[in-house]
């Protein structure tokens, strides 16, 4: 490596991962800032700042050329941005929602800040990564601050537990997924993305040990974004987890292990044939979607239904995945924006509802019979997340969902699709069982606890569940968001090897 | 005398399985913790013995990141430990069963 040039490109590197300085300058502030004043006030707005800081960054650099930083181990600019929006928003939102949510269970420590700005540090870096170091670091410094935040609430059982399984399997899944690096390393001979394509041209065969490497490698991903043999651990961890934690949990760490599991199988594995992993990644799809949407029919917890929601709408990205087309890794890429924003909202608007002061882990949906009455905002907001969750037309859902689905349908998986499609119809049962229950009921039936607590809303988190809500109004009509995606994949990479 | 790759590899898979094998079947939470630290170390030997072998450096720099992760894990997951046990004086696995499907 010729290190000569360092220091001249040094302007052009912090220029690049900006948005990532901010967030590690951000979170060591917080930290440090913590030690002097305990539960100083200020802290979230810091973190609040960095994210915001980061989107504005990012937002001007949309239409800037794709390239790589810091010696090629992570890329900025275009694609990078755009994923790097999606993990910022959430974690603004969360660190939003998060404040008053925390203050009333009274855990609102000044080190969550620091937590949920290193996780998103550690999100931003593994969602932009270029090698396969990145990616591991950045897994890891996410995963980390998100076994921490689980367990917030260590007094009580159902939190310590979530934190745990979380710890557990999480722990357990690293393993494989660095033993799948480890193996690919030695397959490929390189640990950058981009290299990893031609030394196969070059080499023009596929090893045992790479076939090895290559499965290991997506067991560890599956685990990470709970598809479905990997999923066991996503419903306890959700229910048992402070709820605003818990959106962000299935957002910006989703959108970060989608967004690196792009990145590898476009930069990295584009050019070698795709069917063989196609036919694997088809099959989990398709038994994510039916088994994540089945389970959560049953369920009667709002978060552990949402678990097992997220774990389908997982099933959903890796319908486009399947397809292995530019349009494909597009839709995903788009559908990703759109359901954190439709996840952090419907999370956030629990988190508001939540009675029990037991991270609403042992309160039912029916328990808020009627509940839109008294609280139209959250009522009505909570409509649109529905709907939008379900993919009903005018919202975003709807416009995410064709991103995902056509791409398979153009690549030869129209039974996928269709399945997908039915998955979704069945999905509407339980998504609308939740406003059935907050509009078609009446006060009367709602549980005792619920009728004589107050549900205070604060501005803040009012206006980022209005902001979801509105935007996910609109966002399918901009086509420019949804087109921007579509640039960002070249299809002359998939010039694919004998 | 040199020592073929394919030994290397071999310990490391055989450590990993060891590793594996203990996650899956022991049911005391600091053995778990043991095994998955095994795994993390047997996946350092392969990398160790595949960027020796290539000449290749970036293997050996994934080694100092994953020891450092080792270490960060460890220490989260005793925390968790010793709360789990604050809470229910047990480190078995089967009496955690809050949730359940």
């Amino acid at each position: 490596m010729d290190i000569s040039g360092a220091y001249d490109s040094i302007l052009y590197d912090i220029a690049g991962g900006f948005s990532l300085l901010v967030l590690l300058l951000a979170g060591i502030v917080c930290i440090v800032w913590d030690i002097f004043e305990n539960d100083e006030p200020v802290l979230p707005f810091v973190a609040a700042m960095a994210c915001v800081v980061g989107i504005v960054w990012e937002v001007r650099n949309l239409d800037a050329g794709s390239s790589t930083v810091f010696y090629d181990s992570i890329r900025a600019y275009g694609l990078a941005s755009y994923i790097n929006i999606t993990i910022l928003l959430s974690a603004l939102a969360t660190v939003i929602l998060s404040v008053p949510y925390l203050k009333r269970i009274k855990h609102g420590y000044g080190e969550v800040y620091a937590l949920i700005v290193f996780a998103t540090a550690g999100a931003v870096m593994m969602g932009t990564a270029n090698s396969l170091v990145t990616v591991f670091v950045g897994l890891e410094t996410m995963s980390i601050s998100l076994y921490i935040l689980a367990g917030l609430v260590r007094r009580d059982e159902g939190g310590i537990e979530s934190a745990l399984k979380y710890f557990l399997l999480g722990a357990f899944s690293t393993g494989f997924f660095l033993y799948g690096i480890a193996l690919l390393y030695g397959a490929t001979g390189t640990m950058y993305l981009p290299e990893m394509a031609s030394g196969f041209i070059e080499r023009g065969e596929l090893t045992l040990l790479f076939w090895a490497g290559i499965a290991l490698f997506f067991v560890g991903f599956l685990f990470k974004v709970s598809a479905v043999p990997f999923h066991m651990w996503t419903p306890d961890v959700y229910q048992g987890a402070p709820t605003p934690l818990t959106g962000y949990m299935s957002t910006a760490s989703k959108a970060a292990a989608f967004a690196a599991l792009v990145l590898v199988l476009y930069y990295g594995l584009a050019p070698m044939p795709v069917a063989a992993w196609q036919t694997a990644l088809a099959v989990v799809a398709l038994v994510t979607m039916v088994l994540g949407n089945l389970l959560a029919l049953v369920q009667n917890n709002a978060k552990r239904m949402l678990a097992y929601s997220s774990i389908a709408h997982a099933g959903y990205v890796l319908v486009a995945l399947t397809a292995g087309t530019s349009q494909g890794y597009a839709g995903a890429v788009y559908y990703l924006l759109i359901y954190s924003l439709m996840n952090i909202g419907a999370f956030g608007v629990m988190a508001l509802l939540e009675w029990d002061d037991k991270e609403g882990r042992l309160q039912t949906i029916d328990s808020l019979a009627g509940i839109g009455f008294r609280k139209p905002l959250l009522g009505v907001a909570m409509g649109v997340f529905m709907f939008s969750l379900i993919g009903f037309p005018p919202f975003g859902g709807f416009f995410g969902k064709v991103a995902v689905f056509a791409p398979a349908i153009e690549a030869g998986y129209t039974w996928l699709a269709i399945a997908g499609v039915l998955a979704s119809a069945l999905s509407g049962y339980y998504y609308l069982r939740v406003l059935y229950v907050f509009w078609m009921r009446t006060e009367e039936q709602a549980d005792p606890a619920v009728r004589a607590r107050a549900f205070p809303v604060s501005f803040s988190s009012a206006a980022v569940v209005v902001t979801c809500a509105l935007v996910l109004l609109v966002i399918g009509f901009i086509p420019y968001v949804r087109d921007l995606t579509q640039i960002y994949f070249d299809a002359s990479v998939f010039a694919t090897m004998p | 005398m040199e020592i073929a790759l394919s030994w290397y590899l071999g310990l490391s898979a055989v450590l990993f399985a060891i590793g594996v094998a203990g996650v899956l079947f022991r049911s005391n939470l600091i053995i778990i913790l043991m095994s998955v630290e095994l795994m993390l170390n047997a996946v350092n030997i392969t990398l160790v013995a595949l960027s020796q072998y290539m000449g290749e450096v970036s293997g050996q720099i994934l080694v100092f990141f994953v020891m450092s992760v080792a270490a960060a894990e460890a220490a989260i997951g005793l925390a968790i430990v010793i709360a789990i046990f604050r809470n229910k004086l047990t480190v078995d696995v089967n009496n955690i069963n809050l949730f359940k499907w």
